[in-house]
């Protein structure tokens, strides 16, 4: 193979994996914290684009720093508004809140449909973002690395890096933990286990929001465009492991250069099919991903 | 008989009558309208079947047809296929409407066809397709092949583009058009640079780029459907491509769905259809004017909302040649029955599609399509190319 051609699709293969890592990290969240199978997760992620052409229509060309705040804050308190609203009263009912989350999920897309139209809305990334770093010279002349798609990749990294920090460092990704592995234990030393399930499932849909931002740079906002996200994001939760943010991250990683490669050497339409049979088959020899949680709350589901 | 009898008698004599004469005043003909008006093709079908509506009220208001008013059934194919084909049976057998203005995509159309087959109905088919096929029951009014894609490459050719990229979903219609094209395109003598298909909805077009500056082609020829468009377009710019460094001609991109990629990453490109909003000719500002007026100031027409207008007005012209509802007869006068549309003079061929001119757009800062080139008069229609289905034809 080539080698622009192939250091080409090494670099698509990060990007696709920071947008799916960027679509995955609120769900391993929700999921990995409080079983919750949240179908409406997408939604989130359109709400962001939606919030990001939003911001570019009253802004000017700056509007992305207006647009990670607006879209950040405004699916983070949806996501609280669900989850005191619907998804608090179904906890250890993981089918209810299937179907609860995906109708939730089915009247988001139709709100957006009459709010902004089923035609989408255009969203152009901002000047500076758009063009290419070139490689001159050398063998891998002629190699270019879009901006936008840097721009997410490190927009991937900082939520990434945020993300294990909080749960890692801070008192409150301490308590996540804990309620993670054992809830009544934690609730029993004193951990507020319902305003922590609030908080947690409220910053996964913000994550979600800022994840829309990066979306809206590259794909189109319309009603469904959640929908076509959500599948590919689940993989990534499950084959990381559910609930773990590094198996997420790793997954991400995974799946993108899996996919990537795939359809360098053969085609898009194959590549999906490829992909999907690599991780049937790795459930069978993993079924609980590359890093399993140790937790009572999975054991017994 | 008593007097106040026979005056009881003459008085319901006469209740009679006018019953009668009310009855007549609204006597109606049934047509359907079966279009996706939820779902996700309810983007693209919604306004079609709006246009198709207006025509109806025009129509209305002048009268009607044969001197019954066209009362429509609208019926939702739900973006479903085994939906369209259920509402189209509904249509026939239940409602029995006279005729069905209906579908978009090729798979509604083959859920639909058997069921107009068997309960010998009519269906007037609104959008360009790959063509392959011919049913006496069906009046294909969008363009075949050789009315959108042939002559968008035999234009891309005569500018001097012969290194030609095929990008498509992942479906019949692109996998169809894009045998087609490479047929005519190894006949030709061009170059095919290099064919890809991305699932239906794909939003991820980093590998294809990367195979698309590995392959350094003139010019992409673009048969990807819908919403996948707007993230090929953001992708392609955002890889440093412009509409003059590598142009694309789409067959899928109209007014509406510029509308929605953004203008801005559009600017330059071209499309081949029948129809543009910007025609100057008087029947297409007439219809605008009339969309507009009643659907928004704003809204886009594009080329399948055109032809769904014009179905209408043509099936009042074959119902009125054949003096009769009856859906074989007007199958029959339809053959050679022309009408001054939005997209100029348009005549039924024999095979049941229409005649009618081409034209090459490109896009400018407002959304809307400037014609670039267009036949030479109008191009009969070809359901089956000689290329790629030798010795097919229609019955």
């Amino acid at each position: 193979m080539d080698p622009v051609f192939l250091s080409g699709q090494l670099f698509t293969g990060l990007s696709v994996a920071s947008l799916l890592l960027l679509t995955a990290l609120g769900l391993a969240l929700s999921f990995g914290l409080m079983r919750v199978i949240n179908m409406a997760h997408g939604e989130f992620l359109m709400i962001g684009g939606y919030l990001t052409y939003l911001a570019a229509k009253m802004t000017g060309p700056g509007y992305l720093w207006i647009a990670f705040p607006l879209a950040f804050l405004g699916t983070a308190l949806l996501g609280a508004l669900l989850e005191t609203l619907v998804i608090r009263r179904l906890y250890g009912r993981p089918l209810d809140t299937l179907l609860a989350t995906w109708g939730i999920s089915l009247i988001l897309q139709q709100a957006a449909r009459q709010v902004f139209g089923s035609t989408g809305v255009p969203v152009t990334a901002p000047a500076w973002l758009s063009g290419s770093v070139t490689v001159h010279g050398g063998v891998l002349d002629g190699l270019s690395f879009p901006y936008v798609r840097l721009f997410v990749i490190v927009l991937a990294a900082l939520v990434l890096g945020v993300m294990w920090w909080v749960l890692t460092r801070s008192r409150l990704g301490m308590h996540v933990r804990a309620v993670n592995s054992n809830r009544e234990m934690a609730s029993a030393l004193g951990v507020n286990t319902r305003r922590l399930d609030l908080l947690v499932f409220s910053l996964g849909a913000g994550i979600a929001g800022v994840a829309g931002v990066g979306l809206a740079l590259l794909a189109p906002v319309n009603p469904t465009v959640g929908a076509a996200y959500i599948v590919n994001a689940f993989l990534v939760v499950v084959v990381g492991g559910v609930g773990s943010v590094l198996g997420a991250g790793v997954a991400a990683l995974l799946l993108g250069f899996v996919t990537a490669l795939a359809e360098g050497l053969t085609s898009s339409s194959l590549a999906q099919a490829i992909m999907l049979i690599l991780v049937v088959a790795f459930l069978q020899w993993k079924p609980r991903g590359l890093f399993p949680t140790q937790s009572r709350a999975l054991e017994e589901s | 008989m008593s007097h106040s009898n026979r005056r009881q008698r003459h008085l319901t004599l006469l209740l009679a009558l006018g019953l009668t004469a009310t009855a007549s005043a609204q006597n109606t003909v049934k047509v359907g309208v079966l279009h996706s008006l939820t779902g996700t093709m309810s983007i693209s079908e919604i306004t079609v079947a709006n246009a198709a509506q207006l025509a109806v009220d025009e129509i209305n208001a002048k009268g009607g047809v044969m001197g019954k008013k066209i009362e429509v059934v609208k019926e939702d194919g739900a973006s479903d296929w085994p939906t369209f084909a259920t509402k189209a049976e509904k249509l026939l057998t239940q409602d029995k409407v006279a005729t069905v203005f209906g579908g978009w995509t090729s798979a509604s159309r083959k859920a639909m066809l058997p069921v107009f087959e068997k309960n010998k109905g009519l269906l007037f088919y609104p959008v360009q397709f790959e063509g392959n096929e011919c049913s006496p029951n069906i009046i294909y009014t969008g363009a075949q092949p050789n009315q959108q894609a042939l002559p968008a490459l035999e234009w891309a050719l005569s500018k001097g583009y012969r290194n030609i990229f095929l990008l498509g979903s992942d479906y019949v219609y692109p996998r169809t058009a894009n045998l087609i094209l490479k047929k005519h395109i190894t006949a030709m003598k061009a170059t095919l640079a290099g064919e890809e298909y991305v699932p239906l909805g794909g939003t991820e077009f980093s590998s294809v780029i990367n195979k698309i500056k590995a392959a350094k082609p003139q010019i992409i020829i673009n048969t990807l459907n819908g919403d996948s468009n707007v993230s090929f377009f953001k992708q392609y710019q955002a890889a440093g491509y412009t509409a003059a460094s590598l142009p694309v001609i789409s067959f899928s991109i109209a007014e509406q769905e510029a509308q929605s990629i953004g203008p801005a990453l559009l600017t330059g490109q071209y499309a081949t259809w029948n129809y543009f909003q910007s025609l100057p000719n008087a029947s297409n500002k007439k219809f605008v004017a009339a969309y507009q007026a009643k659907y928004g100031k704003g809204a886009a027409i594009t080329d399948p909302m055109a032809h769904a207008y014009m179905d209408v007005y043509l099936w009042k012209a074959a119902v009125e040649k054949a003096r009769s509802f009856d859906p074989a007869a007007v199958r029959k006068a339809i053959v050679g029955v022309s009408v001054d549309s939005p997209l100029g003079k348009i005549t039924v061929d024999a095979n049941g599609s229409l005649t009618q001119a081409v034209y090459t757009g490109i896009s400018g800062a407002g959304g809307q399509f400037k014609v670039v080139s267009q036949s030479k008069g109008v191009v009969a229609p070809q359901p089956y190319d000689a290329l790629a289905f030798p010795g097919k034809t229609c019955p």
